[in-house]
């Protein structure tokens, strides 16, 4: 097989992995198109690797059989521990309308507008991530197996045409989304869960404004958001996870999303 | 705070081990049995763990190496060796031989060296670093074996190209 002289072969296995950055993916992307024999073998390695996934799915997915539970806790120092764990819980939950997330790192900027629907736009969303992440019955109101009810659904109701971002190559797979009430109509959620569980929801409402930087923000409970504006519309995508871990997902998204 | 997270990760990572076991021992019984040692080993070093995302790296090299333990105990009762295992049998149930997909089964005929790699990378999803850390490698390593194991897996499945049939893609 000739190979583009600057492609690797480890260049294509981050290519497989959706992990090389968008210029040197683009140079891959190029390379094969003259290679029609390495493409096709790439692509259906790629079609592999998610078809593995998806055949291992339903073992992640299966409740967890009672031996693997981590034994109860036991001593005076477990049962504190698993006291602090519920307290823990309800103030992912109950926490935000208190606002104490956010702090001095991010002041509201008194006559910045745009920041200071940024900022209402983090802390709503991470208020609805807080809320529906935690749900283990009923994270979404439409499941991603009628991705098309739903998405044709929030687009009605937000007045837009809303596509849900393929979020696949950084690990998280579309759960579903549903509708909320926002400061000034409605708002929609779509959930997103990695193969660890760990979930990351987007929130897209009207919101007027110009197109605008990502805003990066956290709360005291660990949830970071990156919030933007664009075309009217303001996102913001947030998750239990740390800037540079957010970041190309919400990079994935702003693509998505953008008109 | 430190304490309650430590348990919230580790069980939130226990479907996922579930999955890699099963994924490298062929046999949901015998891939149970690989992740409870797995969780007792956890336990017992309870106070040790740091939590953070090196926590799962570390569950995962735990795993991956009581597998490894596991094949050798066999191979030294002169059941097999350690890639010669026999795919086991699937006496029906959820685990039919029917169901069973078809990339799932030519996963099943690489090398171990190569399908830990593909779990580690395509399915767990960790950093080509963490995942040659728990397979105790270079990174240079790790990724030619990815590569070899690919290539063989496709080799192995032989399938059309393209993606899966009844999932549209979104953009």
């Amino acid at each position: 097989m000739t190979r583009d002289a600057a492609m690797t072969e480890d260049e294509l296995q981050r290519y497989i992995d959706g992990r090389l950055d968008p210029a040197r993916a683009e140079a891959v992307r190029r390379a094969l198109a003259d290679n029609p024999a390495l493409a096709a073998e790439i692509e259906g390695q790629i079609a592999d690797r998610d078809a593995l996934r998806n055949a291992l799915a339903r073992r992640a997915a299966e409740p967890v059989p009672e031996r693997l539970r981590l034994p109860p806790p036991a001593t005076g120092g477990m049962a504190r521990m698993a006291a602090a764990a519920a307290i823990f819980a309800v103030g992912i939950g109950l926490g935000w309308g208190l606002g104490r997330d956010w702090g001095a790192e991010h002041p509201l900027p008194s006559g910045i507008r745009v920041a200071q629907d940024e900022t209402a736009l983090a802390q709503e969303a991470r208020v609805a991530h807080a809320v529906y992440a935690v749900e283990v019955v009923h994270p979404v109101e439409v499941r991603a197996e009628e991705r098309e009810h739903l998405m044709a659904w929030l687009s009605k109701r937000l007045g837009r045409k809303l596509a849900a971002p393929d979020l696949s190559a950084h690990g998280f797979e579309l759960v579903g989304g549903r509708l909320l009430p926002a400061g000034a109509g409605p708002a929609a959620q779509l959930m997103y869960e990695d193969a660890s569980g760990l979930r990351a929801t987007i929130y897209i409402t009207a919101m007027p404004g110009d197109e605008s930087a990502f805003r990066y923000s956290r709360s005291a409970e660990g949830v970071s958001s990156l919030a933007w504006l664009d075309e009217g519309y303001g996102c913001a995508i947030s998750a239990p996870l740390d800037r540079a871990q957010l970041w190309p997902l919400a990079e994935a998204t702003y693509e998505a999303l953008a008109l | 705070m430190r304490q309650p997270r430590k348990r919230h990760l580790i069980e939130a990572q226990i479907p996922a081990l579930r999955r890699f076991a099963y994924a490298l021992a062929r046999d949901g019984a015998l891939a149970d049995d690989l992740v409870q040692d797995c969780l007792e080993r956890a336990l017992s070093r309870w106070h040790l763990l740091r939590t953070g995302p090196e926590l799962r790296a570390w569950l995962f090299r735990v795993l991956r190496n009581l597998h490894i333990d596991a094949l050798r105990a066999r191979g030294r009762r002169g059941a097999v060796t350690l890639d010669e295992a026999p795919e086991p049998a699937h006496p029906g149930g959820a685990e039919s031989a029917l169901e069973l997909a078809e990339v799932l089964r030519a996963l099943w005929t690489l090398p171990l060296d190569q399908r830990e790699a593909i779990l580690l990378i395509g399915v767990e999803d960790f950093s080509y670093e963490d995942a040659a850390r728990i397979l105790d490698v270079p990174v240079g390593t790790l990724m030619s074996r990815l590569a070899r194991g690919r290539a063989a897996l496709r080799a192995a499945t032989g399938r059309e190209t393209g993606g899966r049939p009844n999932l549209r893609r979104v953009k």
